[in-house]
């Protein structure tokens, strides 16, 4: 596991013994039943580049106190990011004075006392002190990759946005509990596109440390794509095979997150509703190699340990070889239902495993299919089989007889990532795609391309 | 008609005599009843404070945005109030151009300590920019300003008692679940009060208070192991409590909800071609995506290539007063004056007045969006020296950049309504408020639901579908309209959370529009078991 080092950035977010005074310091202004207090304390630097230059670069430092308060079954929020104590009382006050006119909560549950986490390292000082000179010398160094990578088309146009955050997070109550985490991400992406506007690319990177993003790679990549996808071809829409790589699985798979939601199973309004009542559960709803799971504590996630309440986020297997095996549960309906709560999935961070192919293999073992890059508006069609809408963006290739052959025009599709998962051919290995989630790549049987687009 | 539909007939009205005079929109009975706060002396001297080290440290040019926003919301669930939460921010955020590069910097550290640190920290982004630096900063002039305005409203929502918001909504939940089959109801609202002050190095002075409210209703129907949902459209619009109540979610919500029950036992489309009737309920987010996006001009130039992508409407130079967009009778605004809409302002994010200018005159693309700095880059083509006034920023912490302004089609010569459209229609698909909705990165292929379906035959409607999306190629639709709505038809719709940029940000925008038939457009079934 990756340790903490000393960094200066550290220093911008709170520490978990400044939470935890911040923390004191709020529920000591509140005369309420039950309080619970919230801390977001974030560092963000980004900077954005177009065409040869950095059109927009900033820093923003904020820390907000976000109040719970509750009268008996009577519960209200206020936030603030003033953190004079005049500015934290009057914030409490508010929050008890709507608490009071609020009506009673019949699903209200009580504030948690103390809990145990799974501990977790997700701040990297590197991604913490990644100050302004270091982003614009990396986004440098990728702008170069892709001019070098991109020379055969002439004078090729690159843009792209590198951001570096740092987050603590903390959690109490006035029944004793104290949660406090601290992450980090970084997250890296270039667009390369060819003079004559017919070829676009695009590479990407996110990750926990900034060490593991290697900016010269994502030029490259993003211009060799853009070079590789001039003059696209069109083949009429239809049902293809798709070998989608582990950016587009990023772009579809975690939008099961929703439709794991036990309460809209339960009652009869989701794609894991069983006709008739009850849930799916302990029913096969994806292919037998599949397994999804989310778990805070998984070195390739490192996720937050804790849900917004202060509830432990464990280890929890969504699909396993196919089979539904939990759905996510409030801590109302788990109570109502007999069932554990869990918080919502994807604070845990997302992982779908099952395969151990390279991306470059599920192309080889493709006789005629489609090569997708990334997705592009993804939007929902259809909740009953969680059907998505959207686009294939900056690179669609054909592939024929294992070998990518021709740059087809983009595609519309409707598809749903959970039926998808039904029409597997093969599934590739797992690998970090952004923080927090690790993602193969996929070969899929009649992925429905439903119109063509004309953007490049 | 509602008084607020009324209201919006008369700006329009005004707004369509505007293209060949040009006099500003004349107040609708919404007359503001609130005065325009000033700025905070706080605020004031950490600007000053800002703008001060700004200079010294070498900036050619800075502007201080101090920002205080609030935002209630209260959602409820069937017969209980799911949560009711009162947020507040409050912070700085410091622009400079140092030799021609951008650096901003935001902290909610509000001590003149804090200022400093945070304009020093901007101006050190100004320079580590240089490091790629192609071309330089070149802002379009603007004669400075110093002014106060507020959104015109007669009560404003953040002062209604929460009892009394909580009731309306409860009571439209109510009314839902008498509907047979109707079991899940959800209500909300969305109420937000913004006050920000805009102080730059070029003497422009600045605070504005923009208040918007965005009411929310949907249910759920089931039955025998199907669900049908349906979302009535709420605009969110800049406007006061009176517009919530205009709405009468209480009285409308049964019937609402009755054609989420109906949606159970409709018809499932049958693919193919038809004539597609839009209300304006739906157009409205077509007009956004598919004129309102292609049209930034930071798109076209590749500013979003990595995020939301370029345009088809590119180059400036083969587009401008060249590109046939639509028929002879289509008109396209674009308005930051617009009454009751959500972009209203009175200065942008620079200090420029707000403008009112055609993205699209007669069916061919006219103009495009401008903050000061793309003034440059088209000036020459269309003649236009100032800025359109399309900077914004969605908080004190983030960036200012160019931001849709509202983006309207006008109505039509003939007042004729959308039961006129249906009555010429022999075979069509009519379709109410917002579905699904999708468009790719250079706006050309897009696919649109809805909430409500009918199928039109022999210019009459004669029922309910489901499972309908349509999809299309942005200027093979437009050339397809061959009807629109006259002004008594006309309705703005909208939303809060139009995004974009990197970071992303969100904008409020609102659109107007008319009825409309497009001939001859693809229709889905989206429908699918396996």
């Amino acid at each position: 596991m990756m340790q903490a080092t000393p960094s200066a950035g550290a220093s911008l977010v709170l520490s978990r013994d400044e939470a935890r005074a911040l923390t004191g310091r709020v529920l000591s202004f509140s005369t309420a039943d039950q309080t619970r207090v919230t801390i977001t304390s974030s560092r963000s630097g980004n900077t954005r580049f177009a065409d040869g230059s950095i059109t927009t670069s900033g820093g923003t430092t904020d820390t907000s106190v976000t109040v719970t308060v509750t009268f008996g079954r009577r519960r209200a929020s206020s936030s603030t990011n003033m953190l004079d104590a005049a500015s934290l009382e009057r914030t409490v006050d508010l929050a008890s004075r709507l608490a009071r006119l609020a009506p009673e909560d019949p699903e209200l549950m009580p504030e948690l006392g103390p809990q145990t986490y799974a501990a977790v390292e997700a701040f990297v000082g590197a991604t913490a002190d990644l100050d302004a000179e270091a982003r614009a010398e990396a986004i440098a160094r990728a702008v170069g990759a892709v001019t070098a990578a991109g020379k055969s088309a002439g004078a090729i146009f690159a843009a792209g946005y590198l951001e570096a955050n740092s987050r603590a997070i903390a959690v109490a109550t006035s029944n004793g509990l104290f949660a406090y985490h601290r992450t980090t991400d970084a997250d890296f992406s270039v667009t390369a596109r060819t003079p004559d506007g017919t070829g676009s690319g695009w590479a990407h990177a996110g990750a926990r440390d900034w060490n593991a993003v290697d900016p010269v790679a994502i030029g490259r990549v993003a211009a060799q794509k853009a070079v590789a996808s001039r003059n696209p071809k069109e083949i009429p829409p239809g049902l293809y095979t798709a070998v989608l790589e582990p950016q587009a699985v990023t772009d579809l798979v975690p939008l099961l997150a929703g439709a794991l939601n036990a309460r809209n199973a339960d009652e009869g309004r989701s794609a894991f509703s069983k006709p008739g009542g009850g849930t799916r559960v302990g029913e096969k709803v994806a292919d037998d190699r599949v397994t999804l799971y989310s778990d805070p504590a998984d070195d390739g996630l490192r996720g937050q340990p804790f849900d917004g309440e202060g509830l432990p986020v464990r280890r929890l297997v969504w699909i396993e070889n196919g089979i539904l095996r939990n759905l996510w549960y409030t801590r109302f309906w788990a109570e109502k239902q007999k069932k554990q709560p869990t918080g919502f999935p994807l604070a845990g961070g997302l992982a779908l495993v099952g395969g151990t192919r390279s991306t470059e293999e599920l192309i080889a073992g493709c006789t005629r299919g489609v090569l997708v890059t990334h997705f592009f508006y993804i939007r929902a069609l259809d909740p009953r089989t969680v059907l998505q809408t959207g686009l294939t963006r900056d690179g669609a290739f054909l592939i024929e007889n294992g070998r990518i052959t021709t740059p087809l025009k983009n595609f519309r599709w409707n598809e749903s990532p959970l039926l998808m998962l039904n029409r597997l051919e093969d599934i590739g290995r797992p690998e970090p795609t952004a923080a927090g989630r690790m993602m193969p790549a996929l070969r899929v049987r009649d992925f429905n391309f439903t119109s063509l687009s004309d953007a490049v | 008609l509602s008084p607020t539909r009324r209201d919006f007939i008369k700006a329009t009205a005004a707004t369509a005599a505007a293209i060949a005079a040009g006099p500003a929109v004349q107040l609708g009975p919404a007359a503001q009843t609130i005065a325009a706060p000033g700025a905070d002396p706080v605020a004031l001297d950490l600007a000053n404070q800002a703008l001060d080290a700004a200079r010294s440290a070498g900036a050619s040019y800075a502007d201080v945005r101090v920002g205080r926003y609030r935002r209630q919301t209260i959602a409820t669930r069937e017969r209980q109030v799911s949560s009711v939460s009162d947020n507040e921010s409050y912070g700085m955020g410091v622009r400079t151009l140092v030799n021609g590069c951008w650096g901003f910097a935001a902290t909610s550290a509000m001590t003149r300590a804090g200022a400093r640190q945070a304009t020093l920290e901007a101006v050190a982004l100004s320079k580590a920019a240089r490091a790629v630096q192609k071309r330089k900063v070149e802002l379009a002039p603007v004669t400075p300003v110093v002014g106060t305005w507020i959104t015109p409203v007669r009560r404003d929502p953040l002062e209604v008692a929460i009892e009394d918001k909580i009731a309306l909504l409860l009571a439209a939940n109510d009314a839902a679940l008498k509907v047979k089959d109707v079991r899940f109801v959800s209500s909300g609202l969305a109420l937000l009060r913004e006050v920000k002050t805009l102080v730059t190095s070029e003497g422009t002075n600045v605070t504005q208070t923009m208040i918007r409210v965005g009411p929310a209703f949907s249910c759920t129907a089931t039955s025998e192991g199907d669900f049908q949902s349906y979302e009535e459209e709420l605009a969110p619009r800049g406007m006061g409590w009176e517009y919530v109540e205009s709405l009468d979610l209480p009285g409308n919500a049964e019937r609402w909800a009755a054609r989420a029950a109906e949606k159970l036992r409709a018809k499932s489309v049958a693919a193919g071609t038809y004539d597609l009737i839009l209300e304006p309920t739906n157009l409205w987010l077509t007009i956004h995506e598919s004129i309102g996006h292609a049209t930034e001009l930071d798109r076209a130039i590749g500013e979003e290539a990595n995020y939301a992508g370029t345009s088809f409407v590119a180059p400036p130079e083969k587009m401008l007063g060249q590109l046939r967009y639509g028929p002879d009778f289509m008109n396209v605004q674009a308005d930051r004056t617009q009454e009751g809409s959500l972009s209203r302002v009175a200065w942008d994010d620079e200090g420029v007045p707000a403008d009112r200018w055609l993205l699209v005159e007669r069916g061919i693309f006219k103009d495009y969006q401008t903050t000061r700095e793309q003034v440059a880059r088209i000036q020459k083509l269309t003649g236009v020296a100032r800025s359109h006034a399309c900077s914004f920023a969605e908080s004190w912490n983030a960036v200012q950049f160019q931001r849709m302004p509202n983006v309207s089609l006008l109505p039509g010569e003939r007042d004729i309504s959308v039961e006129d459209i249906v009555a010429e229609t022999g075979r069509g698909v009519l379709i109410q408020n917002r579905g699904s909705w999708s468009i790719d990165h250079q706006r050309y292929n897009f696919q649109f639901s809805g909430q409500a379906f009918y199928e039109v035959q022999n210019g009459k409607i004669v029922g309910m579908l489901k499972d309908v999306a349509y999809q299309a190629s942005t200027l093979t639709f437009w050339n397809s309209m061959d009807m629109i709505g006259g002004a008594s038809s006309y309705w703005v719709g909208g939303a809060f959370n139009d995004g974009k940029g990197e970071p992303s940000q969100i904008n409020s925008v609102s659109h107007g529009c008319v009825p409309a038939r497009f001939r001859n457009v693809t229709i889905l079934n989206t429908s699918r078991s396996a």
